[in-house]
C-alpha cells in the first residue's frame, strides 16, 4: 500500500518564494492520487512553507531533509 | 462610568445575510509601488496555490498594476497629464522608497534577477494561470479617466464597493495593500 509507485522529480533549486509553493501545487495535478513528487530546492523557506502547504492542501509531507545548502522533500497527493 | 442608552430610533439595524464563509481571499490593492504590488501578488498566487479562491479589487493607484504598459490613460487636461505623470503597467511602476526617478526600480529589478526571484510581469502571469480574479473600481476608474479597454484581458468588468464586500463577507481572509 505504502509503495513508492514512480512519481515525478522536480527541479526547484534556485527559486524563491512563491515560487518553489506554485510550481509544487501546478506539479501535483498532473499525478494521480496516491503518487508522489520528490523536489529539490535551495531557499531555505521551504522548510517553513512546505509543511504549511502540506497542512492548508491536506496533502502528505512524506520526508523534508535539509543536506548542506539543499532541500529534498516528498510530498504524496492525498486529494 | 456611565452608560448612556440610546432612543431605539437612534440606532441603525441593519439585517445580513448570513452566507458561510469560503476557503477564499479578498484582497483591495490600492497602492501602485512595485514593492507593495510584488507582496500583492505574492500573497494571491500563494494563496491560489495552497487551494483557495482569490479575488483581488484594484483602486485608485493601484489601478497601474492591472493597465496595459505603453498607454497614456486620461481624456481631460488633468486627466491626461495624470496619465504621463502616473504611467501604467508593471514595468513601469516604482519602489515606494528610494525610487530616485526610475534608478531604485532598476536596481531593484536587477537585484531580485539576480537573486533568482520572478519579476512582477511572471507573478501577475502566474496570478492568471492560477485563476486569480481581478477586479477592478469603477469609481477611480472614472475619477482618474482610465478606460476599462487599457486594462489587461484578464480583468473583470469594472464593480463598486458593494461587490467587493460581497466577496469580502464570503472571504476566511481580508487584505488592504
Amino acid at each position: 500500500m505504502s509503495t513508492q509507485t514512480t512519481g515525478m522529480v522536480l527541479d526547484l533549486k534556485g527559486l524563491l518564494c512563491p515560487m518553489p509553493v506554485i510550481k509544487l501545487a501546478k506539479a501535483i495535478k498532473d499525478i494521480p492520487v496516491g503518487e508522489i513528487i520528490e523536489a529539490f530546492a535551495t531557499d531555505p523557506g521551504v522548510m517553513a512553507d512546505i509543511p504549511a502547504w502540506c497542512r492548508t492542501t491536506g496533502n502528505e509531507l512524506v520526508t523534508l531533509e535539509k543536506n548542506d545548502k539543499q532541500f529534498r522533500f516528498v510530498v504524496r497527493r492525498v486529494k | 462610568m456611565t452608560v448612556v442608552d440610546l432612543p431605539l430610533a437612534n440606532t441603525l439595524t441593519v439585517q445580513s445575510n448570513e452566507k458561510s464563509t469560503k476557503n477564499k481571499l479578498s484582497m483591495v490593492i490600492f497602492s501602485g509601488d512595485m514593492d507593495k504590488i510584488l507582496a500583492a501578488f505574492i500573497i494571491a498566487t500563494g494563496a491560489a496555490a495552497s487551494g483557495m479562491e482569490v479575488t483581488m479589487f484594484f483602486t485608485f493607484w493601484g489601478l497601474k498594476a492591472i493597465q496595459k504598459s505603453g498607454v497614456i490613460t486620461g481624456k481631460g487636461l488633468f486627466g491626461r497629464m495624470l496619465g504621463m505623470m502616473n504611467r501604467g503597467g508593471l514595468d513601469a511602476i516604482g519602489p515606494s522608497r528610494l525610487n530616485m526617478g526610475g534608478m531604485g526600480r532598476w536596481m531593484f529589478k536587477l537585484m531580485m534577477k539576480q537573486k533568482g526571484v520572478a519579476s512582477l510581469p511572471e507573478l501577475y502571469e502566474m496570478a492568471v494561470d492560477l485563476g486569480v480574479k481581478m477586479m477592478p473600481c469603477q469609481m477611480s476608474m472614472d475619477v482618474m479617466e482610465i478606460d476599462p479597454q487599457l486594462f489587461q484581458d484578464n480583468v473583470e468588468p469594472p464593480v463598486g464597493v458593494a461587490a467587493f464586500i460581497e466577496e469580502a463577507a464570503e472571504s476566511k481572509a481580508t487584505l488592504f495593500i
